[in-house]
C-alpha cells in the first residue's frame, strides 16, 4: 500500500489536497480537503443587505455572478420583492452567459490536459489533423495551414527548454490515448477558446459594467434601457450582445461539443469509473419568465435522485438539509455526531490537525475546512451531471434530445452517465442547451422593449423604511458547479445572519457522522486506477471532472447564535 | 495569454528576434509601444526608448502564488484586452508557477517552482494574488501542508521585485473587513524589508497589470507609486474627475432612484452612493474587456474597489457620500483618501460642499447638506493603521 499526497491540486479553483491510499494499482481509501477558510458570512452581520450581493459575490471570482444573483433572489424573496421581467430576463442572460463560459474554459484549460498530450501533438499530421477536425465540424479554422502553424508554436516552445506552465506535466503517461492529430486539433482549439472567452463574456461588461464581478442589484439590474441616449442599454449595445450570443453558440456547437465527443470516444473505460455517491440533486434555474419564483418556468428542473434509480424523480424540500461536522475543523455545542439545518447552524472554527508543515492529514479524524451537507442523511452530486439527469429522468425534451446524441455517438447506454465520463460529458451537454436558449431569452427581451416594457428595476421597497422589523428569504441558483442556496434573515434594516450552502460544499464534503464520504472521496474509490503514485494523472482526470471551486465551497455560518423560532419553510 | 501560449523563445534570445521571428512586424511592434507609453502615462515621445528596451530585454521567470482569495484576479488578466498585445505581453515572461493554469499538480509543481526560484534567485518577479490569514499561526489557509505566511515568506526572499495584484494581497479585502475572522492582511503587512507594488481593485483591469509588468522589464524599475504602493499611471487620478457623466454632477442632474428618467439619461450617480468622488482608478479611461463599458458607464454606483478598507468605509454602496470635497485634480490619492475615510468614518462633515451639490440641493428646496456618515461602526483597528499610514 502507497499512501499519495496531491497538494495542491492545480486546475481549479482554490485550495485542495487530496491524499489517497493505493493498492495494486487501485485507489483503496481517499480524503479531500479544503485547505482555506475566510469567514464571508460572519463579515456580513449588520450590513446594509441591498450590500449583500457584492460582498457574497467575493467568495469566487472564477464563478463570479452566481452568488450575487443568488443573494439578490433572497433578499428579494425577504422583502416580498419582485423583478421586473426584463431585468429577470437580463439576468438570464448574464447567468446563462456566465456558465457557458466557465465550461467552455473548464473543458480546455482545466480539463484537457488531463486527456491531451501536448508533447503528443508534435508528431501529428497536420494534414490529417484537418480530415479528423472537418469530419467532426465545419468550423474554419480546421485547416491544415492553421494545424501546421499551432504545431510550429509548440515545437519551438517545447525545443526552448522553458515550459513555463507546463513544466513537470505529465508528458507520455500511459493514460494518455489520444492520437497525435487528436492531441493537435485540441491544443489549437485551447489557444482558440482564449480569445473566446474573453469575448463572449462580454455580456457582463454591457448589463454589469465590468467582469470578472459585475455589478447587480436588489430589485433588478442597473444598467437602464433607453433606445434614445448613447449611455445606456441601446440598439448598438443589445447589437453586441447578439453578436456575442451568436458567437457563443456557434464555438459550443462547432468546437467544444464536437472536440469533447471525440476525446471521449478514445476514453470509453472511463465511463465505468469514478462514479462515486449514487444521489444527484437540483434546484432548478432559468426561469423563461424572468421570474426565478415561478418554478414552472424553470428550463432546468428541480428534483432529487436516489441510488441512481433515473424511474423516479423525487420533490426537493429544502428542510430536508443537514450539515455535519464529524470531519470538519469545527465544533458544534451538540458535539460532533449531530446535523444541523442551516436555519440551525452553528460555527466554532476549531482547528484540531497537526502543526503546519503537514505529511499526512488522514490519519487525523478530523481533516478539512469544507462541512458535510446532507439530504435526509444522504450525500448528493449537484452540477451539470445532476441537472442533467433530473432532467433526463423527469423526460425534459431538449434534454433527451442532447443526451441521447452524446450516448449513441459514444454508443454507450445511460449508465454510463454515472462517471467521470459521463460528468464531463453532461457539462458539455448543458453547455450547448444553454447556449441555444440564450437566444430565445433574448429574443424574449428585445419582444418587451418593443412593446414599450423597458422598466429593468423595482424600486417599491428599495427604502429600508418601506421593510418590515424583521424578515427571512432564500434564493436558490443552479450555479455552473452545482446548486446553490443563499438564506439570510433581516432585523431593523440589517442582516442578521447570512448562511450560504454551495455547490463545492456538497461535492467536496468529508465524511459524515456515519462513516460516508462526501461525491468526491467515493468517486476516487469506485473502480478507480492509479497507475503510478508519482505521477497521480487518474486523480486529477476526476477531481476535475467535478470542476472543484474551493472558495465557494468553504462557508461559515452565522456565529451570533440569535435563535431563529419561526422557519419559513418552502421551495 | 500568460504561460500556454506555445511561442518558443530560446534563451539567447531577445525579444526583438523572437517577435521578428513570430512575424509581428516592426510597425505593429512600435504601433503597440506608442500605446503603450500613452497608458503608462510617459507620452508617446518615449516610444523609441520604450522600443529599445523592450527588444532587449530577456524572458525573466514569473512565480505567481494564490493565496487566500476568489481567483478573480487570475480572471481578469484572463482577459487582458487586446488578444495580440495581450499574447505579446504575456510572453515576455516564463510563468513557471501558476496554479490555476499548470499542467501537473502536488510535488511535481512544488518542485517546478523550487527550480525556478533556486535558478532564478534574486532575478525572478513574484506575483501575489491574495491575502495573509495571521490569526491562529495562520492555519487558515496551507499549500503543500504549508501556511501561506511559510510560502509566501520563502518566495520574496530571493524574489527581484514583488507585485501585489487585487485588494486581497493589497490589504485583505472581504476577508478583512470587519470582523476579520482570519486575521487577513496585505501581503505588505508581511513583506517590510523592500517595496511593493500594489495593483488596487476588487478586480484590478487585467490591463493595469500587464502594463506594470511591461514597465518593470522596460525601465528596470517599479512605475511611481502613491502612498498605497499604487502606480500613479493607473492610480493618480479620482474617478470623479474623469468621469464622462462629471457634467451631469456639476449641472446637478443626478439620478434620484434607479431606473428613473435620470438614470434613463445616464446621469450622475452620486444620490444613489456613487463612491466616484473617493476613489482613485482608471476604469473611466481604459475601461473593462476590451474597452466595452464600465461600472458607471452601465448605470451602477463606483462602490470604491481600488481604496484600501472599501469594504467598511464605503458601504452602505448606496448611501450618498457625506460630502464632496471640491478638489482638483491635482490633489493626491494620499491627502482625500485619507481624508474622505477619516471624515466619512467619524461623522465629520465640515469639509466645502462642491458647487453642483449646493445648486442643486438650493434648486431642490433642501436646506443643505445632510452629513451621513458611512460607516456607523468604525473599523477601529483598520482605521488606526490607516491614519499611521497616511501621517507617516
Amino acid at each position: 500500500m502507497a499512501r499519495v499526497v496531491v497538494d495542491p491540486i492545480t486546475r481549479i479553483e482554490g485550495h485542495l489536497r487530496i491524499e489517497v491510499q493505493e493498492e495494486a494499482g487501485r485507489i483503496s481509501q481517499a480524503w479531500a480537503s479544503s485547505t482555506q477558510f475566510r469567514g464571508i458570512e460572519i463579515i456580513m452581520e449588520g450590513r446594509d443587505p441591498r450590500d449583500a450581493w457584492a460582498f457574497t459575490q467575493r467568495i469566487c471570482g472564477v464563478c463570479t455572478a452566481v452568488h450575487a444573483i443568488a443573494s439578490c433572489r433572497a433578499v428579494e424573496d425577504a422583502l416580498g420583492i419582485r423583478v421586473p421581467p426584463a431585468g429577470g430576463l437580463i439576468r438570464n442572460l448574464v447567468h446563462a452567459m456566465q456558465t457557458v463560459q466557465d465550461h467552455v474554459i473548464h473543458f480546455y484549460h482545466l480539463h484537457a490536459l488531463d486527456w491531451v498530450d501536448v508533447v503528443s501533438a508534435l508528431s501529428a499530421d497536420p494534414e490529417a489533423t484537418a480530415s479528423l477536425a472537418r469530419s467532426l465540424s465545419p468550423w474554419p479554422n480546421n485547416s491544415a495551414t492553421h494545424f501546421a502553424e499551432v504545431q510550429g508554436r509548440v515545437r519551438r516552445f517545447v525545443e526552448s527548454g522553458q515550459l513555463g506552465i507546463f513544466t513537470n506535466g505529465y508528458w507520455g503517461h500511459p493514460a494518455y490515448k489520444l492520437p497525435p492529430e487528436a492531441n493537435l486539433m485540441a491544443v489549437a482549439h485551447y489557444l482558440e477558446a482564449l480569445d473566446w472567452q474573453r469575448d463572449v463574456i462580454r455580456v457582463h461588461t454591457i448589463f454589469g459594467g465590468k467582469n470578472p464581478h459585475p455589478n447587480f442589484l436588489v430589485g433588478g439590474m442597473a444598467s437602464a434601457i433607453n433606445l434614445d441616449d448613447t449611455g445606456t442599454i441601446n440598439a448598438e449595445s443589445l447589437t453586441k450582445v447578439q453578436g456575442m450570443i451568436t458567437r457563443a453558440r456557434r464555438f459550443v456547437e462547432e468546437v467544444y461539443w464536437p472536440d469533447l465527443l471525440a476525446i471521449a470516444s478514445f476514453y470509453k473505460e472511463w465511463a465505468s469509473i469514478g462514479g462515486g455517491v449514487e444521489n444527484y440533486m437540483s434546484v432548478g434555474d432559468y426561469p423563461d419568465s424572468g421570474q426565478w419564483r415561478d418554478a414552472d418556468s424553470m428550463y432546468f428542473s428541480r428534483g432529487v435522485i436516489f441510488d441512481r434509480n433515473l424511474a423516479e424523480v423525487l420533490p426537493y424540500e429544502q428542510e430536508e438539509v443537514r450539515e455535519y461536522i464529524t470531519s470538519s475543523w469545527y465544533e458544534y455545542e451538540g458535539g460532533d455526531e449531530v446535523g444541523l439545518h442551516p436555519w440551525e447552524g452553528e460555527t466554532r472554527p476549531r482547528y484540531t490537525g497537526p502543526e503546519p508543515p503537514w505529511t499526512y492529514l488522514q490519519d487525523h479524524e478530523k481533516y478539512t475546512w469544507m462541512k458535510a451537507p446532507r439530504y435526509q442523511g444522504r450525500p448528493m452530486e449537484v452540477g451539470p451531471l445532476a441537472r442533467m439527469l433530473v432532467g433526463y429522468a423527469s423526460g425534459h425534451t431538449d434534454i433527451r434530445e442532447v443526451v441521447d446524441e452524446a450516448l449513441g455517438r459514444l454508443q454507450v447506454g445511460p449508465e454510463a452517465l454515472f462517471s467521470t465520463l459521463g460528468r464531463t460529458a453532461a457539462r458539455g451537454a448543458e453547455t450547448v442547451l444553454l447556449a441555444r436558449r440564450m437566444e430565445q431569452w433574448f429574443a424574449s427581451l428585445v419582444a418587451r422593449i418593443r412593446s414599450g416594457d423597458t422598466t429593468t428595476f423595482n424600486g417599491d421597497r428599495w427604502e429600508p423604511s418601506s421593510w418590515p422589523d424583521t424578515a427571512q428569504g432564500y434564493g436558490f441558483l443552479e450555479a455552473a458547479r452545482g446548486s446553490l442556496g443563499h438564506w439570510v434573515e433581516i432585523r431593523d434594516g440589517r442582516i442578521s445572519r447570512y448562511q450560504c450552502v454551495v455547490p463545492s460544499t456538497w461535492n467536496c464534503s468529508p465524511r459524515d457522522a456515519s462513516g460516508a464520504g462526501g461525491p468526491y472521496e467515493s468517486a476516487l474509490t469506485d473502480n478507480h486506477p492509479l497507475v503510478d503514485p508519482a505521477r497521480p494523472l487518474e486523480i486529477l482526470r476526476t477531481i476535475h471532472s467535478f470542476d472543484p471551486c474551493m472558495a465557494c465551497g468553504v462557508h461559515v455560518l452565522d456565529a451570533t447564535g440569535a435563535e431563529v423560532t419561526s422557519v419559513r419553510v418552502g421551495g | 495569454m500568460m504561460g500556454p501560449t506555445p511561442f518558443a523563445w530560446s534563451e539567447s534570445e531577445t525579444l526583438g528576434q523572437h517577435l521578428d521571428r513570430r512575424g509581428v512586424t516592426r510597425r505593429e511592434f512600435i504601433s503597440w509601444c506608442t500605446d503603450l507609453c500613452v497608458v503608462l502615462g510617459v507620452g508617446s515621445a518615449f516610444t523609441p526608448e520604450m522600443v529599445r528596451a523592450l527588444q532587449q530585454v530577456r524572458r525573466p521567470s514569473v512565480v505567481w502564488l494564490q493565496l487566500q482569495e476568489c481567483t478573480g484576479c487570475v480572471e481578469s488578466v484572463l482577459r487582458t484586452s487586446d488578444p495580440t498585445i495581450g499574447d505579446l505581453l504575456l510572453d515576455l515572461v516564463s510563468m513557471d508557477y501558476q496554479h490555476t493554469l499548470m499542467a501537473g499538480a502536488g510535488d511535481a509543481v512544488e518542485a517546478a517552482k523550487a527550480t525556478a526560484m533556486e535558478e532564478n534567485f534574486g532575478q525572478y518577479l513574484l506575483i501575489v494574488t491574495g491575502s495573509v490569514p495571521l490569526e491562529d499561526d495562520g492555519i487558515y489557509l496551507t499549500i503543500g501542508g504549508r501556511t501561506g505566511l511559510d510560502v509566501l515568506g520563502e518566495a520574496a526572499e530571493g524574489a527581484a521585485a514583488i507585485i501585489a495584484v487585487g485588494a486581497c494581497a493589497h490589504w485583505g479585502s472581504v476577508q478583512a473587513a470587519r470582523p476579520n475572522p482570519t486575521g487577513a492582511v496585505g501581503i505588505d503587512r508581511i513583506i517590510r524589508d523592500r517595496p511593493v507594488v500594489n495593483i488596487a481593485g476588487c478586480p484590478p483591469i487585467g490591463d493595469v497589470i500587464t502594463a506594470t509588468v511591461v514597465h518593470y522589464l522596460t525601465f528596470g524599475a517599479m512605475p511611481a507609486l502613491d502612498g498605497q504602493g499604487r502606480p500613479l499611471f493607473a492610480y493618480g487620478a479620482r474617478i470623479h474627475d474623469q468621469c464622462p457623466r462629471r457634467a451631469n454632477f456639476d449641472a446637478g442632474q443626478y439620478v434620484q432612484k434607479f431606473d428613473d428618467e435620470g438614470a434613463r439619461k445616464a446621469w450622475c450617480l452620486y444620490e444613489v452612493g456613487c463612491k466616484g468622488p473617493a476613489c482613485f482608478s482608471p476604469c473611466p479611461i481604459f475601461q473593462w474587456n476590451s474597452h466595452t463599458d464600465w461600472p458607471i458607464g452601465a448605470g451602477h454606483p463606483c462602490i470604491g474597489c481600488t481604496e484600501r478598507n472599501f469594504w467598511d468605509t464605503m458601504t452602505p454602496f448606496y448611501e450618498r457620500l457625506p460630502n464632496v470635497v471640491g478638489f482638483g485634480v491635482e490633489r493626491s490619492a494620499d491627502v482625500i483618501g485619507a481624508a474622505l475615510a477619516l471624515g466619512a468614518a467619524a461623522g465629520v462633515g465640515a469639509h466645502a460642499i462642491a458647487t453642483g451639490i449646493q445648486r442643486s440641493r438650493a434648486r431642490d428646496g433642501d436646506p443643505g447638506a445632510v452629513v451621513l456618515p458611512v460607516v456607523s461602526t468604525p473599523p477601529e483597528k483598520n482605521l488606526e493603521s490607516d491614519r499611521e499610514e497616511s501621517d507617516g
